[in-house]
């Protein structure tokens, strides 16, 4: 069988295949959805406008317009990933103005089409906040300039063009501004700020030049903390710098008063610090305290007084002129599992214009953000919407009491994926239950029949194509046969894991993980990886698989970790470890307990090493592999590689038989004058090699060196580090390592001259293939190296086969000495490369393709064969035949390899293969702020038929031919009597 | 080898600047390589104590006449081991030659090590170590001019490895200039799994080392003009060799001339069948007769 299989490879690889789609088979095995991001601006275009939309900005650095109907995007821009966007607001009506990268571009988009109308570049001298003022425009005939703040200057942007018509630098006059006021129609420009720690400065210019006309400063002794509130346009209200006291500015003719209130005053049995919010209410400022967030009224004469004081988890919203002189804002607070909206008027706290309660999926977590916006409603009184940013980073539109639409943009930011069976499918669960009833099935096989004979009308195209994508089959929940079905968990930088069907992409389930929530003891929790945690092949059938959250409480690498347990069919937590030691690497172990729970490895800070899960059995099951156990880990900004191994159980205050102390076998020390680590990588765990052996041209053997310790390591000069072009090729190289991470033993050391990083690598089987710089030849390139195994090379005498005088069944040592050999080569690639990953197959038979995420956010699949060692300028013809590419200087782009055909996975991060059970096809997860999935098949689907094969006809064709081989035979039995009788 | 010896531990004791001198007057009548391997029969070496160490040798030897290229001075760097957990202790000493190129890079030649025995108290800590399966460690400084450079380089190998007829082990040193990269120390042959406990018959040992520096990574093939220049010559410079009729051919002949035959065949049997069958059908229809005839007659009968 497995020659036959080889056989047919052979074959296919000979024929030269190309990986492409037809049009009618898109969406077919392939989904795409797109996101944005978390919200962090929201400006409403509902005015005069046919399609009322939604401009928003978020922290993926998108700017989108979305459909205030439906929530679906209208365009969307992807911004580089050091262009954030600092604000956003419309202009002129007609464009969309956009301040990012600090205050130093300013960008105007065309509201109803996304095309970029102009962009700035605005220079200034020192980094300072970024304050953009769009002056609202009324009329629409007189062109307001844009005031923009940004490095410490003050530009006006003339809004129709983008040129700046004047600028001023108000860094050497020494004010670092908070506020800028243009009251409409006035010639004065405003600008309030501070001038070190304790001065208050208030500026005036002329809105004609930028003259500074006038120049006001004021002293305060207790010094400010730095954050400032508008309560009106000349009042404003600061904290000082213990933040206990609330000092009210008032700026008027010129002259500056300060008054002072203790928040204690305000507040009864007040403590601890005080923070301000940031909100643009008149006459009302907020405060946060302690778990509270209180509002304060300013009355007249410069007395505060306390209006509410309401729970932390609440969200306000910026003040919206509604009429005349009118503002109105909303509050969110949560009650249960119901958020209550309130919208409130600025003048009159205790009227409330709207007060609605809206069901809320509690595994949306606490509301974050809320932008409001007004409309008539048919008895000409004033309604509103919300738009609501949850923790989870989805986004809401929420109208009369209800969620109109809503968005998972927490899919914008995947940190790590893992996949999960599906449930087998269970007897009494009928497969016919699922399909339509019989007539509706031959009808879709006539239909295909139709469409396969070319008969269809262009009505039944249409229908066929329906039926093929709406085809029940894919999205069943219930493992397939051909293993395309299954469970992507993704884990989102929001802390929230999403189950998303393979079939169709729609969530399955999602789960706020709770210990990678914002508590006292998790101050800004991160999540780091998914595990598979159990996956049950004895107990299929009742046992449900689960997965290992890793998670940390704050940045840096000594922080508490988090543990938590999910189940992967329901999405219910079943376990889970808040707050125990810093993780700083988690090593899944090859060996499952009793229950089939992977056992696993938590390094700590400490350089300790803890198991998990914490039972007696695992204890068992380690200390008979425990001298079989190592790891390695890299100190990248040290330049130090260290092999570790366990040495015997902690010795701590409180015994822990779960922790083990670490001991040091080996360490690589690389100069660090010379060399900087930039990249390594390693195999993945779970690969299948088929076979170890390559059989060359001329009868020949190869021995692949397939050893799972294997470890790329890259390194640059430290002066290259920077960007591409920073350093000349005299000054740069590149060295190149592969490392036995067991032993610690260099097995290949290679040094490119005048090339420079990123690197980017993937390792598999016994090749590296790695992407980089070349600053001689001022191009891209692609480098492979294969290491083969010599000890083994003797191997080849078929009596030594026979007679078993053979070492090929003898266990591998890592203590042995190696006898390797490396062939490498280099060639030219076009693109710019993101991330690159390799196909991975069930059995590893099938040969392999690189998926090279580009820059253009596309994943293109490159066939190995044209990253062969072995290329040569004429192969021979038994080199030919092997399929030997003629040697070529750079790597062939052809347009059908492009696995994301038309699509842009926008923001691409990453890339994940996932072997399905047919061994020739792998299915590919790509992310970014969009998700892309397909399944793809290196060698073509030499193993099953294709998807739109039609049963139907064959069995026609079959029961046709029966029955004329009957009536023939009936025929020529016939025929024969007549004979005889002759 | 040993008069070279003499001479430099001569003039290292006469003094530095004649080191030179003579460090200089040896390199002119070599070839350097950079990969040097041989072996060095173990034990202590008597003269060991009497090599004055050349640590302090100029680091930057100085450059003297603008036509000289190259020159190189001497270096030492010591070994340490550790049995298992234990601290390090001095085990040994690799002395080199320093080579100074002249645009300014240094590189090691010309490794010697001199490999100091096993004490007897070290030799029972190692016969613990070979009961227990643990690790001999041994370290080298990373940088071997101001040793121990940033951080030491240490390298494992379980102690059960190592014991042959001697203890034999090998050491492969990666050099940048002047720092050490990292040690592959272990056995040099295989070590096969599961390790048997073994002690060894002598405790001497067999060390061999080896010195390597960083490959260069072969150069991309630029060769665009030469394809499209070469094609045309090559289609003419190998022209597909002209094979005979038979050879070419002789898959359609064969099948060809066997049918032929077999048709020859049943052409040579087909008058003979219609030349027999002719009798056959009249014999039978004879038999009829006489069958007929014998009805009749019974029926007469």
């Amino acid at each position: 069988m497995a020659i036959k299989v080889f056989l047919l490879l052979l074959f296919l690889s000979c024929s030269h295949s190309v990986f492409s789609i037809y049009q009618d088979q898109v969406g077919l095995m392939d989904w795409h959805q797109q996101y944005i991001g978390k919200v962090k601006h929201a400006v409403f275009h509902t005015q005069k406008a046919g399609r009322k939309r939604v401009v928003v900005s978020t922290e993926e650095n998108v700017i989108a317009s979305l459909d205030l109907r439906s929530g679906k995007i209208f365009w969307r821009h992807v911004l580089g990933a050091d262009d954030a966007v600092d604000e956003i607001d419309i202009a002129l009506g007609k464009y969309v103005i956009t301040l990012s990268s600090e205050g130093s571009i300013l960008r105007a988009w065309n509201l109803p089409d996304g095309q970029m109308v102009w962009e700035t570049f605005l220079s200034g001298s020192s980094p300072s906040k970024s304050i953009l003022f769009v002056p609202a425009n009324l009329r629409g005939d007189k062109d307001n300039p844009i005031l923009v703040y940004g490095n410490g200057c003050l530009h006006a942007v003339s809004s129709i063009d983008g040129e700046v018509v004047w600028n001023k630098e108000l860094t050497v006059e020494g004010i670092d501004v908070q506020e800028l006021i243009h009251p409409l129609g006035s010639d004065v420009i405003y600008a309030v700020g501070f001038g070190g720690l304790y001065q208050f400065d208030s500026c005036q210019l002329n809105a004609k030049n930028g003259e500074l006309l006038r120049h006001e400063k004021a002293e305060f002794p207790g010094g400010f903390s730095g954050e400032i509130s508008s309560v009106s346009s000349d009042t404003f209200v600061a904290s000082d710098a213990a933040h206990s006291i609330l000092v009210l500015i008032s700026v008027r003719d010129g002259a500056i008063n300060f008054q002072q209130t203790y928040i204690s005053d305000l507040v009864q049995d007040f403590s601890g610090t005080a923070v301000l919010l940031p909100s643009k209410l008149t006459g009302i400022f907020s405060i946060k305290i302690d778990g509270f967030v209180v509002f304060v009224k300013v009355i007249d004469e410069g007395k505060l007084e306390l209006v509410d004081k309401i729970d932390h988890g609440a969200a306000v919203s910026d003040a919206l002129p509604i009429s005349e002189g009118q503002q109105a804002f909303a509050l969110i607070q949560h009650e249960g599992n119901k958020i209550q909206l309130t919208v409130k008027t600025g003048h009159d706290w205790d009227d409330d214009l709207v007060k609605e309660g809206i069901k809320m999926d509690c595994e949306r977590g606490l509301v974050h953000k809320v932008f409001i916006n007004n409309y008539i409603r048919r008895d000409m009184s004033h309604g509103f919407r919300a738009l609501i940013v949850m923790e989870d980073h989805s986004l809401l539109l929420v109208q009369q009491g209800e969620i109109v639409w809503s968005r998972e943009d927490g899919l914008a930011s995947i940190i790590d994926v893992t996949t999960s069976e599906l449930p087998v499918e269970k007897h009494g669960v009928s497969v016919a239950k699922v399909e339509q009833n019989l007539f509706e099935w031959l009808k879709g096989h006539v239909l295909k029949i139709k469409g396969t004979l070319m008969l269809a009308s262009p009505d039944e195209v249409a229908e066929i194509q329906r039926i093929r994508l709406k085809s029940s089959e894919k999205s069943k929940m219930t493992r397939d046969h051909n293993g395309f079905r299954k469970l992507l968990i993704v884990l989102t930088r929001a802390g929230k894991l999403f189950a998303l069907h393979t079939g169709d992409g729609r969530v399955v389930w999602s789960l706020l993980l709770n210990p990678l929530r914002e508590s006292e003891e998790c101050s800004s929790p991160i999540g780091l990886k998914i595990y598979q945690w159990q996956v049950p092949h004895h107990h299929a059938m009742d046992e449900n698989p689960s997965v290992l959250v890793v998670g940390r409480c704050a940045h840096g690498l000594d922080a508490p970790g988090v543990l938590s347990v999910v189940d992967a069919y329901t999405g219910k937590e079943i376990n889970s470890l808040g707050a125990v030691h810093s993780i700083v690497e988690v090593i899944p172990l090859p060996f499952t307990d009793s229950t089939e729970q992977r056992l696993h490895l938590l390094i700590d800070a400490n350089q300790r090493a803890h198991l998990f899960p914490k039972t007696h059995e695992a204890i068992s099951i380690i200390q008979r592999e425990f001298a079989n156990i190592y790891w390695y880990s890299v100190e990248a900004d040290n330049g130090i590689i260290r092999g570790h191994v366990l040495k015997d159980n902690c010795i701590l205050e409180v015994s822990d038989e779960y922790c083990f102390n670490t001991r040091d076998l080996w360490s690589i020390v690389f100069p660090s004058e010379s060399e900087k680590i930039i990249a390594t990588v390693t195999r993945k765990s779970n690969e299948a090699v088929h076979t170890q052996a390559k059989v060359m041209a001329e009868q020949d053997v190869m021995y692949k060196y397939v050893s799972k310790n294997l470890l790329f390591v890259a390194n640059v000069l430290p002066k290259g580090i920077g960007k591409i072009g920073s350093v000349t090729p005299e000054e740069s190289w590149l060295v190149v390592y592969l490392i036995d991470t067991v032993t610690g033993r260099i097995l290949h050391r290679m040094t490119h001259h005048g090339s420079q990083g990123p690197v980017h690598a993937v390792l598999s089987e016994n090749w590296v293939v790695y992407h980089y710089f070349n600053l001689k030849a001022h191009r891209y390139e692609m480098s492979v190296i294969e290491i083969y195994d010599q000890s083994r090379a003797d191997n080849k005498d078929i009596w030594k086969l026979v007679l078993g005088k053979h070492n090929l069944t003898s266990p591998i040592s890592s203590y042995s000495r190696p006898e390797v050999i490396t062939k490498t080569q280099s060639y030219f690639f076009t693109h710019t490369v993101k991330t690159i990953a390799v196909t991975s197959t069930a059995k590893g038979i099938t040969s392999k393709q690189l998926l090279i995420g580009t820059i253009g956010d596309q994943v293109l699949a490159l066939d190995k064969r044209f990253l062969d060692p072995r290329r040569t300028v004429n192969p021979s013809q038994v080199e030919k035949e092997e399929g030997i590419i003629p040697l070529t200087d750079s790597l062939p782009i052809m347009p059908q390899s492009y696995v994301t055909h038309i699509l842009k996975v926008e923001g691409l991060r990453g890339i994940v293969t996932v072997p399905a059970k047919l061994e020739s096809t792998a299915l590919v997860f790509t992310y970014g702020v969009d998700l892309f999935f397909t399944r793809i098949a290196p060698s073509r689907t030499y193993d099953s038929l294709t998807e739109d094969f039609s049963y139907a006809l064959l069995l026609i064709t079959i029961v046709a031919l029966l029955a004329a081989i009957f009536v023939t035979w009936v025929w020529s039995e016939r025929k024969e009597l007549q004979e005889k009788w002759r | 080898m040993r008069t070279r010896k003499g001479q430099f531990l001569l003039v290292t004791l006469l003094s530095l600047a004649l080191l030179i001198w003579s460090s200089w007057a040896f390199q002119s009548d070599e070839l350097l390589a950079d990969d040097e391997e041989f072996g060095l029969e173990g034990g202590r070496s008597p003269d060991l104590d009497l090599i004055v160490p050349t640590r302090s040798a100029p680091s930057q030897p100085t450059r003297r006449r603008h036509s000289d290229p190259d020159s190189d001075s001497k270096v030492q760097f010591p070994l340490d081991h550790a049995f298992g957990d234990s601290d390090f202790s001095p085990a040994g000493t690799f002395s080199a030659r320093l080579k100074t190129w002249s645009h300014g890079g240094q590189t090691l030649t010309k490794l010697r090590f001199s490999r100091e025995a096993f004490t007897e108290m070290e030799k029972e800590k190692f016969k613990k170590l070979l009961e227990n399966d643990d690790f001999y460690r041994i370290r080298v400084p990373s940088n071997v001019l101001s040793p121990p450079g940033r951080d030491h380089i240490v390298s494992s190998v379980k102690a059960r490895c190592l014991p042959g007829d001697h203890l034999d082990e090998h050491f492969v040193i990666h050099m940048e200039g002047v720092n050490i990269l990292a040690i592959n120390y272990g056995s040099p042959g295989a070590c096969p799994y599961p390790r048997q406990l073994k002690l060894p018959a002598k405790w001497s040992f067999n060390s061999r080392t080896v010195l390597k520096s960083s490959e260069q990574a072969p150069r991309t093939p630029a060769f665009a003009e030469e394809i499209l220049g070469g094609e045309n010559v090559d289609g003419e410079a190998v022209p597909p060799p002209e094979r005979s009729f038979w050879a070419k051919y002789w898959m359609y002949l064969i099948p060809l001339g066997l049918i032929v035959m077999n048709a020859m065949t049943q052409a040579m049997n087909m008058p003979e069948e219609q030349a027999s069958g002719q009798p056959g059908s009249q014999t039978q229809q004879t038999g009829a007769a006489v069958q007929r005839g014998q009805t009749a007659s019974a029926r007469r009968g």
